[in-house]
């Protein structure tokens, strides 16, 4: 029993950083737009509030957001360890961090519209399991917003409205359209995860697991690679900018990934994320202590 | 237009605003007031509630219930994140109402400038995120971005954004593609 009150503690932790702590790497891509804005603009004071905002939760010991977001772990996970008891601990943690009011009550019945006062419910929250070689336990933690969420979008191409065909050009197009559509409702600016094939669930699954690689790291794959440095340039040139208010930045990055498909499917689809990119990680050992914290 | 409110708002979400539209009894009056889109992170403090975290949420949901509560409880401020439609953009203009952009995700900032909240009606039903929380606020900042004359800033910058995708994706533009085609 003292094993799993260890990893509970720890992963209490990974949620209360997680939702007050925004991630360096975010907050640097925060204060390099901030610092490009124009001086007097709707985009440069929308930037820095959400500065300020971000090292007030940190001070404050609170949410950055309200919407404290679906939560979800992935795991992965050495020989030997049980995920059930992995997963009843997590839930342990995530009831615990909403009685201390880092999570909000934020998980409803869709049926009855009840809500869950302690954010565990049917599929929340939500579990990835890896297995791994190591001995270590990693845990990442990804709060997202509903707001965000709900700005997410799945084609499949070829799309005749679009003049989307099968290729990295048909995709270009999705992601530029999925932006005129989301306009600033996704809270901009934002960071896209995009997935190039897979299936209707897989493609959203991979498009939000590309939101879990680091702000400056690029696609190992040049095509996708120099498609992540475009989109991220003409996203600016569309001018919907902080809080869809006008100007730049649109969106503070973009993440390709791909997927094999089938024959007779080819989908893109586009995980947004807000500014507010709540994502943190830990190694823990087999006892659930704390090994290292990642991001 | 940038404001600084100062005075009491209420906040209602979701569900209050398919009550109030669909003729639910407001348990407050909202007339001549002001109308704030959040679901806040409240925490109780002996007999008091706290603010620990209070942004705005996006508006849009709303759109459909927006006009009728404009008209019939005669709100003339709303808060929140997004914009609305053209529906509320015309009871703005007929009834005299304005909309005011709040930053996205700025829970800190925000709660900072609540001096006090009360329960409006609502929290055991709703729930703390739905429910209708009378707040009083000192200097909170918001951005007025649809008039009540017809202008909508949000109109106007997605207008623009639609002529550059069209740009972006001409067939010149295009060809300057990555020539992965």
């Amino acid at each position: 029993m003292k094993k799993w009150a260890l990893l509970e503690e720890n992963l209490l932790e990974l949620i209360r950083r997680t939702s007050t702590d925004l991630p360096a790497d975010v907050e640097s891509a925060l204060r390099r737009s901030c610092a490009r804005a124009k001086p007097g603009s709707h985009a440069r004071g929308i930037l820095d509030m959400i500065l300020s905002n971000v090292a007030a939760a940190r001070d404050n010991d609170a949410p950055i957001c309200q919407d404290t977001g679906t939560l979800l772990f992935y795991f992965t996970t050495p020989p030997g360890i049980d995920p059930l008891a992995l997963m009843a601990a997590t839930r342990k943690a995530v009831a615990q961090a909403t009685s201390e009011g880092y999570l909000r009550e934020n998980t409803l019945d869709a049926l009855n519209n009840a809500p869950y006062p302690t954010n565990v419910g049917n599929g929340a929250p939500v579990f990835h399991f890896e297995p791994g070689a190591r001995d270590t336990i990693r845990v990442r933690l990804m709060m997202k917003g509903g707001g965000s969420e709900n700005m997410s979008a799945q084609y499949s191409l070829p799309d005749d409205r679009l003049k989307a065909g099968r290729d990295l050009e048909g995709v270009r197009r999705c992601v530029l359209d999925a932006l005129v559509r989301a306009q600033g409702n996704g809270c901009a600016p934002g960071i896209l995860g995009v997935c190039i094939g897979g299936d209707r669930a897989t493609g959203y699954a991979h498009a939000k697991e590309q939101l879990l690689r680091r702000m400056d790291e690029r696609s190992d794959v040049i095509a996708l690679r120099r498609l992540e440095d475009r989109l991220l340039r003409e996203s600016d040139r569309l001018g919907i900018g902080p809080m869809g208010l006008g100007g730049a930045p649109t969106l503070l990055g973009v993440k390709v990934g791909a997927l094999s498909r089938l024959p007779a499917s080819y989908f893109v689809t586009i995980s947004y994320m807000c500014w507010a990119m709540r994502r943190r990680g830990v190694v823990l050992a087999p006892n659930g202590g704390v090994r290292k914290w990642l991001y | 237009m940038p404001l600084l409110i100062s005075g009491r708002i209420y906040t209602g979400r979701d569900r209050l605003h398919r009550y109030l539209a669909e003729g639910g009894k407001c348990p407050v009056e909202l007339r001549d007031g002001a109308l704030f889109h959040c679901g806040p992170v409240m925490r109780r403090e002996g007999a008091r509630w706290r603010v620990i975290a209070a942004g705005p949420t996006t508006s849009i949901r709303e759109e459909p219930y927006m006009a009728k509560i404009i008209a019939t409880l005669g709100v003339r401020l709303i808060i929140g994140k997004g914009g609305m439609g053209p529906g509320t953009l015309a009871a703005c203009r007929q009834y005299g109402c304005v909309y005011a952009q709040a930053v996205g995700g700025a829970a800190q900032v925000l709660a900072a400038r609540v001096r006090e909240a009360r329960e409006g009606g609502f929290v055991k039903e709703f729930g703390i995120a739905e429910g209708l929380w009378e707040l009083e606020v000192d200097t909170f900042p918001a951005l007025v971005t649809m008039d009540a004359t017809g202008h909508s800033l949000y109109e106007r910058v997605a207008r623009a954004s639609r002529r550059v995708y069209r740009d972006l994706t001409s067939s010149a533009e295009s060809g300057a593609a990555a020539g992965h085609g």
